[in-house]
């Protein structure tokens, strides 16, 4: 009898696990799993806002996440390429390698930006699929969104009901925020912006802002002196209004620039959990559109 | 707009001199009057202008993304049938040596040579081995892998690793076959241009014959815990030391390995291995100077137990690690072996004469490399053998004498390295490094190293 109880205690945490096992590459598509998925699934995020999606060591803690998972959701356009297709490979889980409906690569469902159109390392880390960092403009998460829901339905048919009634809700309230920073976002149009990577381009395309340059000499390469130099310059005969930054990003460069220029910087949340208001999705982009708005008054 | 505008307009007025005010005011009441249809005129223009403007950037953003959809495609068109070619990579490295000993007569003394290449290179400059690497997904069930290493001097292709391995497995399983670097201890299973230090940890040189890959099958389970936990089995031919290849049915040499890992925290991740290779070599030969001053062949036969215990431990501030990092590497290798050594196979000198032999050895490393900031690293690697002790069935029984098998005379090597590298992006690395190396009995050699590491093409995950 006792051995019947503790064989029914052990057996119970995996009762509870009969949800879907999201695993997400970036903390916005765990956000957005969760919310379209509500309790029916188990979101995980291999990375932080603290951490460069470019560069994650594959470690042993990923490898066992994704051996369970059910669904991975990833940005894609080789945003993940030095650690994911280790993690895959090491898995041994056939449901979410690359062609199977628990692999999913968000970058794939929307339009992407700055498509290079010569392909040479001597530029930098570049991305022949295009900028992977795609969740910055919110219609894209609206595409996602829709992608996802229909993932999730098809891994677990038995809550379709479930996933369409918490997506048509997400996509209200979304499209309704929407409305809503568009509005706000009306004064950052036309606002040059300094970024410190190319992370924030389809922020800039949806608001309309343009960028006058990056503290990045070329992209994924740290700031150099003689680079911040030059920007310092060109500061002087055409300022912007704003030098933003993520919370992966160190500060000092963004900070010297500024210093030297008096264009105020600003450390965006960058994704969910890069600050303390960005805690899902909607906080993010309230929090991203306010700091933008305070800066640049 | 509008309302300043407005408000200039009544400021005007109002800041009008008010002298002749009755007969001036039907006369004001006109001018004002006019003013107001001015400015609605006004108004309406900039309205009917700014509709417009905001019609023409409307459909420029069309146009825009409609231009960079067609763009998207067109770079997403399939290019011929090249477009499924496997992801192509190449490895160059060259070295410049600095070596105050000879390294023709490079030899870890207290250990039976190991006929891999374990010396420090040549001396000067030369060119290092370069790598050509093959890798795609075959189809929904497998991926293959083709790393070939051409050595500059005999240009002769080798083959580094060749295999294919399951994607299409589920419930945590993966089968490896061909030839591939074994799973024994950490080190070893990972390529040379991903090393730390320029050369190999000595354990690895004196158990591995510099790096050992197998020809075999690899089965791993990876258990379905949060904790990282999986056990594998290697089955190989034994083709290369410990192992000699035995020219049998079978297997020649097996592989046990476990691993172990995790986070602590946000900042720190660590991994721990165990494994046990297993073979029997015959005749695995060697040559020594006997008592005589003559080059004899000896020969060990036998059984051969290598245990091997790493650990690693990775830090970096809250997981972020393109400021700073910190890498903690270590190593324990200890290996049995019993059987039957053979002196002078060839009687070249005194006779061939065999007796037992039993030998318990080990040997272990630390190293730590810090990137104390953005594209520089430095490092320190401590190395030691302990050649422990070896029972001689003919020096026993007083047929020879320990002055015949020189080379297994008792004797701790060990080394001091230490490096520093740049890597102004992720594809490149030059490092400097400089070691005392103290493999040879009564001998320190002073080694310095200046070598460059670049990657083209295809972007190669790394291990952890």
């Amino acid at each position: 009898m006792k051995f019947l109880f503790l064989v029914l205690a052990l057996a119970a945490p995996l009762a509870a696990q009969a949800t879907v096992n999201v695993f997400a590459c970036e903390p916005e598509w765990a956000a957005l799993a969760q919310e379209l998925g509500g309790d029916k699934v188990t979101t995980v995020s291999a990375t932080t806002a603290r951490q460069d999606p470019h560069h994650i060591e594959a470690r042993p803690s990923l490898i066992a996440r994704i051996r369970n998972a059910d669904l991975l959701v990833c940005s894609g356009s080789e945003l993940e390429i030095g650690w994911l297709p280790l993690l895959l490979t090491q898995s041994g889980n056939d449901r979410v390698q690359p062609g199977r409906p628990g692999y999913l690569e968000a970058s794939q469902y929307v339009v992407k930006l700055e498509i290079p159109k010569v392909i040479d390392r001597a530029l930098g880390d570049v991305h022949p699929a295009g900028n992977p960092h795609i969740h910055l403009d919110p219609r894209n998460i609206r595409k996602v969104a829709d992608v996802l829901s229909a993932r999730l339905t098809e891994i677990d048919h038995a809550n379709a009901a479930y996933y369409a009634g918490r997506t048509a809700d997400f996509v209200k309230r979304w499209d309704a925020a929407i409305d809503r920073w568009r509005e706000q976002a009306a004064a950052l149009r036309g606002v040059p912006v300094v970024v410190y990577h190319k992370d924030f381009s389809y922020f800039e395309n949806w608001a309309g802002m343009r960028e006058a340059g990056s503290l990045e000499p070329r992209p994924g390469l740290p700031p150099t002196p003689s680079h911040l130099a030059e920007l310092v310059d060109q500061m002087m005969r055409t300022p912007a209004k704003v030098i933003v930054y993520s919370p992966y990003n160190n500060p000092g460069a963004a900070q010297f620039l500024s210093d030297k220029t008096k264009i105020p910087s600003v450390m965006l949340p960058f994704t969910v959990g890069g600050t303390d208001r960005a805690k899902d999705l909607f906080g993010l982009f309230d929090d991203t559109i306010d700091r933008l708005l305070k800066t640049v008054k | 707009m509008n309302r300043i505008v407005w408000c200039a307009a009544a400021f005007a007025v109002a800041a009008m001199p008010a002298y002749g005010q009755d007969a001036d005011v039907s006369k004001l009441r006109e001018e004002l009057r006019q003013l107001q249809q001015r400015l609605q005129a006004l108004e309406q223009r900039l309205q009917e202008t700014e509709s417009r403007s905001s019609k023409a950037e409307e459909s420029a953003t069309r146009a825009e993304s409609t231009a960079t959809q067609a763009a998207q495609q067109a770079a997403s068109r399939p290019q011929t049938e090249n477009a499924l070619n496997p992801g192509i990579s190449a490895i160059l490295n060259g070295v410049y040596s600095n070596l105050q000993r000879d390294p023709n007569t490079y030899h870890i003394s207290g250990f039976a040579p190991t006929l891999g290449d374990v010396s420090p290179g040549r001396r000067g400059l030369s060119l290092g081995e370069s790598e050509l690497g093959f890798m795609a997904n075959v189809d929904h069930m497998f991926r293959g892998n083709l790393i070939a290493s051409i050595s500059p001097d005999n240009s002769t292709i080798d083959i580094e690793e060749g295999y294919i391995q399951t994607i299409g497995l589920s419930n945590g399983f993966t089968i490896k076959a061909g030839r591939f670097f074994s799973s024994i201890g950490y080190q070893n299973a990972i390529h040379a241009h991903a090393w730390d230090f320029t050369d190999a940890p000595l354990v690895m040189k004196a158990f591995l014959g510099g790096q050992l890959n197998e020809d075999g099958v690899q089965f791993k389970w990876v258990a379905p815990t949060s904790l990282y936990f999986d056990v594998g089995l290697e089955l190989g031919r034994g083709r290369a030391f410990p192992a000699s290849d035995r020219n049998k049915n079978g297997f020649g040499s097996s592989n046990l390995f476990t691993h172990l890992g995790g986070d602590i925290g946000e900042s720190f991740a660590w991994q721990g291995g165990l494994s046990l290779y297993a073979t029997s070599p015959r005749d695995r030969a060697y040559t020594d100077l006997d008592s005589t001053g003559a080059s004899v062949t000896d020969s060990f036969s036998g059984s051969s137990r290598t245990w091997a215990l790493s650990g690693i431990l990775k830090w970096a501030p809250e997981g972020n690690n393109t400021y700073n990092n910190f890498k903690l590497q270590g190593e324990y290798f200890r290996r049995r072996e019993n059987g039957t050594l053979t002196y002078d196979t060839t009687a070249a000198s005194l006779g061939t004469m065999a007796g037992g032999y039993s030998s318990r050895q080990s040997g272990w490393y630390a190293q730590g490399v810090y990137q104390f900031m953005p594209m520089w690293r430095a490092g320190y690697r401590y190395d030691t053998l302990n050649s422990g002790t070896t029972t001689l069935g003919l020096v026993d029984s007083g047929a020879l004498t320990a002055a015949d098998f020189p080379i297994l005379g008792a004797y701790n090597p060990k080394r001091h390295t230490f490096m520093v590298d740049w890597s102004p992006s992720e594809f490149s690395r030059v490092r400097l490094q400089f070691a005392r190396d103290y493999s040879r009995m009564g001998l320190a050699d002073n080694q310095i190293f200046l070598q460059y590491i670049v990657s083209l093409g295809a972007h190669g995950a790394h291990t952890f």
